[in-house]
């Protein structure tokens, strides 16, 4: 006689316990300190402290290590423990242009006010496994001969933007036209037609991968916005917040972002001559790659408001917006793990039926145009 | 209701903070007041992924006060692993009493059915749902099938049911079978399979139906009228089987199948674990 399969708490129970021991891997190896990580996998750690909206290197780094290297579990992790938190204060608009710059170059002026300022880039790397590293010897080339950090690099530089708006070639913010009012994606459902505060935070917080292969996409025909790389600045900027009962903002801290300012022809209308218009990305620590895809699609998701024809996905708003985050993206695609025997018995049901009819004369079996939706 | 006690050091009690309880409720009362239509809310992020049910756990969350008894099904069972899950979510961080039994539950979260046991009124019954909108795979905009809905506009899923009646002869949908909710909004009834979509038709329990990952929520009111689409010359019938419950002889519920062996040996079970188990007891299986 058959038994109904029970045990389900038991299993949990065990399956947390090898995790735990996966995690750990062999004994024998040293296990990875949480400082380590937060040293030594930085980039790892910007990454997730970005699409997990919230700056703590701490955190980030204990959430590498408990998600064993799976950055998207790491950003979940944090994300489920940012939600409990309280919020103190709104902050006042970070001034990027007070910024103390550890890389900052532009692609449009050969040279500007500020210079321009390489950093610890991979950009000019020729890419060989250095095996010097394997051997455990961390001590190379450049470790102790090269600068201090900060010593050539921790000027202020006014932006480029900055340049091209003193005369008015480029369009301005969205700041300066509409405000500072600035809404709370984790807070507030997301509604279309979304406000320039809830695309920003949404592809803030969107998953790199994504909004790199719909940056890419527009370069290869598919919306493209014809962008420069006005400027791209990394550093560390400090963070205020102004307390009503003192009435003059307070310095809380200082943050290390990216910025990057796209720059894009725009051929002007009726009532407005040709200018430049802005593509805006912003992270938290050093994450380059993802600042710059995100001003591209940031730009293209202009398309309508400025009056372009708005056909590739990269410019669909409702598209881009609904699934650029990974951790709804995870949690939807991977759910078809869980059971789904009653709706597929429905369908079994349905299917053997149909089967049945399509003996009977006058009936084509084909199958389904639409799929079902489904859970 | 009143903050309470949390069971679970360093979370409140049902893990969410009082304000935003009171934001998924002030929703839930829009909601209720407005049978099956979509109402946004601004879903938090859970300590579970998104596609295991945060939307009927922050619904649950907020309704949930310290002598309420839970049940939580899965598939119709109490004991599949999400459903174990999700229980002990609310067992740490609320400390309730906890069920198997349907009847004697004043909160059931499920995922894809509704029991067989009738619901009471004064039960309310929380679905996780992943997709509310009963019109996206149609109309894959948010703006547009916000318009359709206001506008009435559901011949789009009338074509759709009736290309069905033209290819098979019959309405294929087989789950998640869209209704009409007391005469106007179209909804998903959650991918529950269209065999229990009578059982909401003037139900005297609450329906509340949550989306986290789509941030709606959306109800039936006790003794509201749910109509499953169909055509007179093409009415709505429910699933049957040829075969009764191998364990309880129910040939009134929803079955499971079993495959027992490769050579194409199938067994038929009761879904709903608790109905099963209750026929079982009471001396009417074997």
């Amino acid at each position: 006689m058959y038994v109904a399969v029970k045990g389900g708490e038991e299993a949990i129970r065990r399956a947390h316990a090898l995790l735990a021991r996966e995690r750990r891997g062999d004994p024998g190896v040293p296990e990875l300190t949480v400082q380590q990580i937060e040293e030594q996998l930085t980039l790892a750690v910007d990454r997730v402290m970005t699409e997990g909206s919230l700056y703590d290197r701490e955190l980030s780094a204990l959430a590498i290590k408990q998600a064993r290297g799976d950055l998207i579990e790491a950003i979940f992790l944090l994300r489920a423990y940012r939600t409990t938190l309280p919020r103190l204060a709104v902050s006042l608009p970070i001034d990027t242009a007070r910024m103390v710059l550890q890389r900052r170059i532009s692609s449009t002026f050969k040279d500007l006010p500020g210079g321009q300022i390489l950093g610890p880039t991979f950009d000019y790397t020729h890419r060989l496994l250095d095996f010097s590293l394997a051997a455990g010897s961390t001590e190379t080339a450049g470790g102790a001969d090269s600068a201090p950090p900060g010593s050539d690099a921790s000027q202020e530089a006014c932006r480029v933007i900055d340049l091209l708006n003193i005369e008015g070639l480029i369009e301005p913010s969205d700041q300066d036209r509409d405000g500072d009012e600035v809404p709370d994606l984790t807070r507030q459902p997301l509604e279309f037609p979304a406000s320039p505060g809830f695309r920003r935070q949404n592809l803030a917080r969107g998953d790199e991968g994504f909004l790199l292969a719909l940056a890419y996409s527009t370069q290869r025909g598919y919306g493209n916005t014809h962008a420069f790389a006005g400027e791209i600045r990394v550093g560390e900027v400090s963070v205020e917040i102004l307390p009503a009962e003192l009435g003059f903002p307070v310095d809380i801290g200082d943050i290390a972002i990216t910025e990057c300012q796209m720059i894009s022809q725009f051929q002007g209308s009726s009532t407005q001559p040709p200018q430049f218009t802005r593509g805006y990305g912003l992270t938290f620590g050093y994450c380059e790659r993802k600042a710059m895809a995100m001003a591209i699609v940031d730009r293209a998701l202009r398309s309508r408001e400025l009056g372009e024809e708005a056909e590739a996905p990269a410019q669909d708003e409702e598209f881009v917006l609904s699934h650029s985050d990974n951790v709804q993206a995870t949690g939807f695609v991977e759910h078809l793990k869980l059971p789904h025997y009653v709706d597929f018995q429905a369908e079994l049901e349905s299917v053997r039926r149909m089967r049945g009819k399509a003996q009977a004369p006058g009936v084509t079996p084909t199958r389904p145009q639409h799929a079902e939706e489904r859970d | 209701m009143p903050p309470e006690r949390a069971a679970c050091d360093g979370y409140n009690f049902a893990y969410l903070d009082e304000e935003t309880k009171r934001m998924v409720r002030r929703a839930l009362l829009k909601a209720v007041a407005i049978p099956g239509h979509q109402i946004p809310f601004s879903s938090r992020e859970m300590p579970l992924p998104y596609g295991w049910g945060t939307g009927g756990i922050q619904v649950t969350a907020s309704i949930i006060g310290s002598t309420d008894t839970l049940k939580v099904i899965d598939q119709g069972a109490d004991d599949t692993t999400n459903a174990v899950s999700i229980r002990q979510f609310f067992t740490r961080t609320t400390g309730v009493a906890t069920t198997e039994r349907t009847s004697a539950a004043t909160i059931i979260q499920t995922r894809h059915r509704i029991p067989e046991t009738p619901l009471q009124a004064g039960q309310i019954i929380v679905y996780q749902v992943p997709l509310p909108e009963p019109l996206r795979m149609l109309e894959a905009r948010e703006l547009e099938t916000r318009k359709m809905h206001a506008f009435q506009e559901y011949g789009l899923m009338f074509v759709r049911l009736y290309e069905d009646v033209v290819r098979y002869r019959r309405i294929a949908t087989s789950y998640n079978y869209p209704v009409e909710v007391n005469g106007h909004y179209l909804m998903s009834p959650s991918p529950i399979p269209k065999f229990d979509n009578p059982k909401m038709h003037r139900s005297p329990a609450l329906h509340l139906f949550g989306a986290g990952r789509e941030m709606r929520v959306y109800a039936v009111p006790p003794f509201t009228s749910v109509v499953s689409l169909d055509f007179e010359d093409h009415p709505f019938e429910v699933q049957r089987w040829e075969q009764a419950c191998a364990l309880c002889h129910s040939r009134d519920s929803f079955l499971d199948e079993i495959v027992t062996d490769d050579r194409g040996g199938r067994l038929f079970v009761c879904s709903d674990t608790d109905y099963c188990s209750q026929r079982r007891e009471g001396g009417v299986g074997s």
